[in-house]
């Protein structure tokens, strides 16, 4: 399997997951026949990349399953969202759905997310799917209440890219491992860098970084089932400061994402040291910098702000849901038939090799052969100690409309970190207003 | 034939009804696509409605006019307005006068080429916004843009069009005023068309300059054209929404932030439908009073 993964490295992509794919169709296709009966749909949405690169995989399921026709619909990121809750409310959602992991909290407040646990339960007996194969912190999003709503399709996570090269030339032979040693390593590199570079890039119009520092730190972000904010706790305190701090000292351009307009070239010019990103920029790396940048960047877990190394950071990443509306019996079992076999370590294989993604078991990392790829290493080692966002509907809403803003006021110096914190839980409460008024009425109708 | 027509109709006249057969279909899709609507967003605007709602009934609330008085405590409510206001305020008035100048140069007896000026100045108009406003992203680039560009061959400091707070909202105001200036040129064109030539030439005779026969002539012979230009471009300019979202997604700071743009966040993006409708009632009153009050000032200074 290995050699396959090769072909991914170098590039040959497509060759290697069609290859892949097919050797898929001839394993499962051998010893069934044709079936004569009309077939059953099973109506399967994607988002963006993977709706076009997973084809493969369904062809697969396709041959596999004569009597079950998938018809796959490509929606692009950015309308996933409105689209499905319009979907939601004019009662055409799909049988499955991928859903971002950040998500399930949502759409399960909603009452659209059908319950698998049992599902899971029959196919782990049979030997199908392997819950335990799934990395800890990945698996915990998709369990709401004690009920399993969804199985991790690939998993996405936040670490730093670090230019080893510069982090040698400021004295700094090994990767920081605590926080301190952290900051000390960006204070250093900023002292060699000259006017104009940086030690660190963190976009500041991007929740994860102060978001990630907080669960480093032991914060929560959301108390007592998720009524009130909790920002202004002395956790999460201590990592608004932290961060806050690497631009107020100047480590950091205080520019949001759409500033830069090109990271990879950044990147190898040596604009800065540290960059907060995800998995897909390790591709994009390789293809676009020099071959002289070889062996002078590399993955870095988070540091930690104790000695729990690395330091914990956000599940991302998308599962795949069941929404179970149709009365079609023979439809929702086919739709199940088409999530366990999505979810299975053998296909997620094929979808890593097809699509460049994270797969979301130790199995599938091992037999792709992702994990011995160097650069990837960073990634598997943060996999290890990842959680998944507070599980309430309004999460979004929190970090990217008031989170953001408030550590733009506090990073640019027009409030204190103080009075950042004390108005974002102001409005944070604000918004759980409603979900308060849900959760006490819930309470009382039990009592 | 239209007055045996007339009297037959009198005598046999029995009610409305008729009427209703000719006016019923156009009546009925304005109900249903318009007026409904309306009034569902009204109620909406009373009520808590959001995903929550959306899933159980049981937890929609009537909150009476608590979301306005919300909205009104919101800090970036202001925000939005004074962006808004800053935009029609500055961006109304040049796309007037743009428009104003553009269709007196191409109604000049000395202009040349009148149809292909015409396309060119009309064909922002036709080509799809979001389009435009991305290639007025590169146009404004702070280090590749054409603008800097200009600027630099002439000597000046490069300016950082979207980057900066203080620039932003020019910029916006200047793509819009480009895109929409040929649409009204048109009607001024017509309205020019429609200025009797007699008129001209008795000013003439009296010994009036081209300056005065501009402001004694044309431009009371335009009040009309004017006041719809004026209220249909204010009530346009209020919707800004589509230039920021594509350009700066509100940014830099807040500071090309729209009310309609805020309408939409809440709307759409955390789906709070009760509030982004209070949003929308708020929008539509001040777009309302703005126009009564351009109407009742255009009325009082006898034009």
């Amino acid at each position: 399997m290995a050699h396959l993964y090769e072909h991914l490295r170098s590039g040959r992509l497509q060759n290697a997951c069609a290859l892949h794919a097919t050797v898929a169709i001839v394993l499962l296709t051998g010893g069934c026949r044709k079936v004569q009966e009309p077939k059953t749909v099973v109506d399967f949405w994607a988002m963006g990349a993977e709706g076009e690169r997973a084809l493969p995989l369904i062809e697969a399921f396709e041959a596999a399953h004569p009597a079950i026709d998938v018809r796959v619909q490509q929606v692009p990121w950015n309308a996933a969202h409105e689209k499905l809750l319009t979907a939601f409310a004019g009662n055409s959602l799909p049988d499955v759905c991928q859903l971002g992991n950040t998500w399930i909290a949502e759409f399960e407040a909603l009452g659209a997310l059908a319950d698998l646990t049992d599902r899971v339960t029959a196919s782990e007996a049979a030997g199908l799917i392997d819950p335990d194969d799934f990395f800890p912190g990945v698996w915990q999003g998709n369990v709401i209440g004690g009920r399993i709503r969804g199985l991790p399709w690939y998993v996405d996570t936040r670490l730093l890219f670090v230019r080893t090269d510069l982090l040698k030339q400021a004295g700094h032979a090994d990767l920081p491992r605590t926080w301190n040693e952290w900051m000390q390593a960006m204070r250093d590199v900023q002292a060699i860098q000259a006017a104009g570079s940086y030690a660190m890039l963190a976009p500041t119009n991007e929740f994860e970084t102060p978001i990630i520092l907080g669960m480093q730190a032991g914060s929560a972000m959301l108390r007592d089932d998720g009524r009130y904010g909790d920002f202004g706790g002395a956790e999460f305190k201590r990592a608004f400061e932290f961060y806050v701090n690497i631009f107020r000292e100047g480590l950091a351009p205080k520019d949001s994402n759409s500033m830069i307009s090109n990271v990879a070239q950044e990147f190898e010019r040596g604009t800065f040291a540290f960059y907060v990103t995800g998995p897909w920029n390790v591709q994009g790396f390789r293809d676009r910098l020099s071959p002289r940048l070889e062996g002078k960047w590399t993955t870095c877990p988070w540091p930690s702000p104790d000695d729990s190394w690395p330091g914990v950071a956000i599940a991302g990443g998308s599962s795949l849901v069941l929404f179970e509306n149709s009365s079609d019996e023979r439809r929702r079992e086919a739709s199940w038939q088409l999530l366990e076999f999505l979810a299975q370590p053998r296909q997620q294989v094929s979808f890593t090799l097809c699509t460049g993604n994270l797969p979301p078991g130790a199995k599938a990392w091992e037999q792709s052969g992702m994990r011995n790829d160097p650069l990837f290493a960073g990634f598997y080692e943060q996999l290890q100690n990842v959680r998944p966002v507070p599980p309430a509907p309004e999460w979004e809403h929190i970090v990217t409309g008031e989170l953001v803003k408030r550590a733009d006021a506090a990073i640019n110096g027009r409030q204190t970190v103080d009075e950042a914190l004390a108005e974002l839980d102001q409005r944070v409460d604000e918004i759980l207003e409603k979900r308060r008024w849900i959760l006490d009425r819930q309470a009382r109708l039990q009592q | 034939m239209p007055q045996k027509t007339a009297t037959v109709g009198a005598r046999s006249y029995d009610g409305p009804s008729s009427g209703w057969w000719f006016a019923g279909p156009a009546v009925a899709i304005i109900a249903v696509f318009f007026l409904a609507p309306i009034a569902a967003s009204i109620l909406l605007s009373l009520t808590d409605f959001d995903i929550y709602a959306l899933a159980d009934w049981q937890n929609l609330r009537f909150v009476g006019l608590q979301n306005y008085i919300q909205l009104f405590h919101t800090y970036r409510f202001w925000v939005a307005l004074h962006n808004t206001l800053y935009f029609v305020a500055i961006g109304g008035p040049l796309s007037v006068a743009a428009s104003l100048g553009a269709a007196l140069l191409l109604e000049s007896k000395l202009t040349r080429l009148k149809v292909v000026w015409r396309t060119v100045f009309f064909a922002p108009v036709v080509t799809t916004l979001v389009a435009v406003a991305i290639v007025w992203r590169y146009l404004y680039h702070t280090k590749y843009g054409l603008f800097n560009l200009a600027l630099t061959k002439l000597g000046f400091e490069p300016i950082d069009w979207l980057g900066d707070p203080h620039w932003a909202m020019p910029a916006v105001i200047f793509l819009a005023v480009w895109k929409n200036f040929g649409y009204n040129m048109i009607i001024f064109m017509a309205g020019l068309q429609s200025i009797p030539s007699e008129l001209y030439e008795a000013a003439e005779v009296d010994g009036a300059g081209p300056a005065r026969r501009f402001w004694h002539v044309t431009l009371p012979m335009l009040a009309p054209t004017f006041l719809f230009v004026g209220v249909t471009t204010i009530i346009g300019f209020f919707q800004l929404f589509a230039e920021p979202y594509v350009m700066t997604q509100g940014g830099p700071e807040e500071s090309t932030y729209s009310l309609v743009m805020l309408m939409y966040e809440q709307g759409f993006r955390w789906w709070r439908l009760g509030f982004a409708s209070a949003a929308a009632m708020t929008i539509f009153g001040i777009t309302l009073a703005a126009t009564l009050a351009q109407i009742w000032l255009q009325r009082k200074s006898g034009v």
